[in-house]
């Protein structure tokens, strides 16, 4: 069905599909911590289901999907940014923690 | 495929379609007002989450103590059986579950089917409420055990003021949505979308549980899984 300025009208069976679609991602997500995997596997698998969950959740139920894109990108591009906050953050995490074991081994 | 402008012209598509919308001497968004609004408020709270979560960051990765392991931390024993991080993956469960009922809910709406909507819409408030009532329960076990947000038993003494700054406000949130919902619900079993012949209200309201639940999915990911 089409999005019109009407409203969103959708088949109510592809939110069924997307719930039980979250449920699964959330069960590996949690499996992960379960199985005791480290390390990189660890992190991209949390990151891998985190984004799939994220993406289900904006495109379906917020109805991202069917928005013209000048709404789309004008929501979705600005939080882009945070990747050079967290960058920056990160470098300088890592100062820090050079500099504290640099002082606390004196 | 084409979109119909609120004024029902044909709108193009993809990146003309974008040029269109943000260039003529015309509304930008082909969408009713108080949905923008919603949502650049809801892009306005993603800044304030990266911002909590990034700081977490921060800390975690510059601490010179070992951090708290979270699958240990959120543990429970239930009926003999030490589970690690069991609460969390059933809170989790919990807003999924929220997030189905308020999807169909708004669907409802749009059907016209106000009991139906309004009942969809008291099952997510109720979701919510069992959802901040365990994050209570959470919060008095960890008291219990010593955290505190300058420092813990466990390791890290950042842990535990990412902990309650994290969640808490996570937890205004669903406590926030809960008292919205239940009111657009009064209103929608009222009567009062059917009388205005427009439920656009219940998606506004949704969207703004979904974003809830969606920055669930991050604090779940990168708090208590990394």
């Amino acid at each position: 069905m089409e999005a019109t300025a009407e409203g969103q009208q959708h088949p109510i069976s592809i939110y069924l599909k997307i719930w039980l679609l979250l449920f699964v991602l959330s069960t590996l997500s949690y499996l992960v911590d379960v199985m005791g995997f480290e390390s990189y596997l660890r992190w991209g698998l949390i990151l891998l289901f985190m984004f799939l969950k994220a993406g289900f959740i904006i495109a379906i139920f917020m109805h991202m999907a069917w928005e013209r894109l000048a709404l789309a990108y004008a929501i979705l591009c600005p939080p882009l940014c945070l990747l050079v906050l967290i960058g920056l953050m990160a470098i300088e995490a890592e100062y820090t923690f050079l500099t504290r074991l640099l002082f606390f081994s004196q | 495929m084409s979109d119909i402008s609120t004024t029902g012209a044909v709108l193009a598509e993809g990146m003309p379609g974008i040029v269109d919308d943000w260039s003529a001497d015309k509304e930008a968004f082909q969408v009713p007002w108080g949905k923008a609004m919603m949502w650049i408020f809801l892009l306005s709270d993603t800044f304030i989450f990266s911002c909590f979560l990034t700081s977490y960051m921060n800390v975690r990765m510059s601490t010179t103590v070992p951090w708290p392991n979270p699958s240990e931390v959120f543990a429970l024993t239930i009926f003999g059986n030490h589970m690690p991080l069991i609460l969390i993956a059933i809170m989790t469960f919990i807003l999924i579950s929220s997030s189905g009922t308020m999807a169909m809910a708004v669907n409802f709406g749009y059907r016209k089917d106000r009991v139906k909507t309004a009942v969809l819409m008291l099952a997510t408030a109720a979701f919510g409420v069992s959802f901040v009532g365990m994050q209570a329960f959470e919060w008095t076990k960890l008291i219990e055990e010593g955290v505190r947000p300058w420092g813990n038993p466990m390791g890290a003494a950042q842990f535990g003021s990412c902990f309650f700054m994290i969640t808490g406000f996570h937890g205004l949130h669903v406590s926030a949505g809960v008292i919205y919902l239940s009111i657009v619900a009064f209103k929608v079993y009222r009567g009062d979308y059917d009388k205005s012949n427009n439920y656009e209200a219940v998606e506004i309201a949704g969207l703004y549980w979904h974003f809830v639940d969606l920055v669930w999915v991050f604090i779940f990911a990168f708090f208590y899984l990394w």
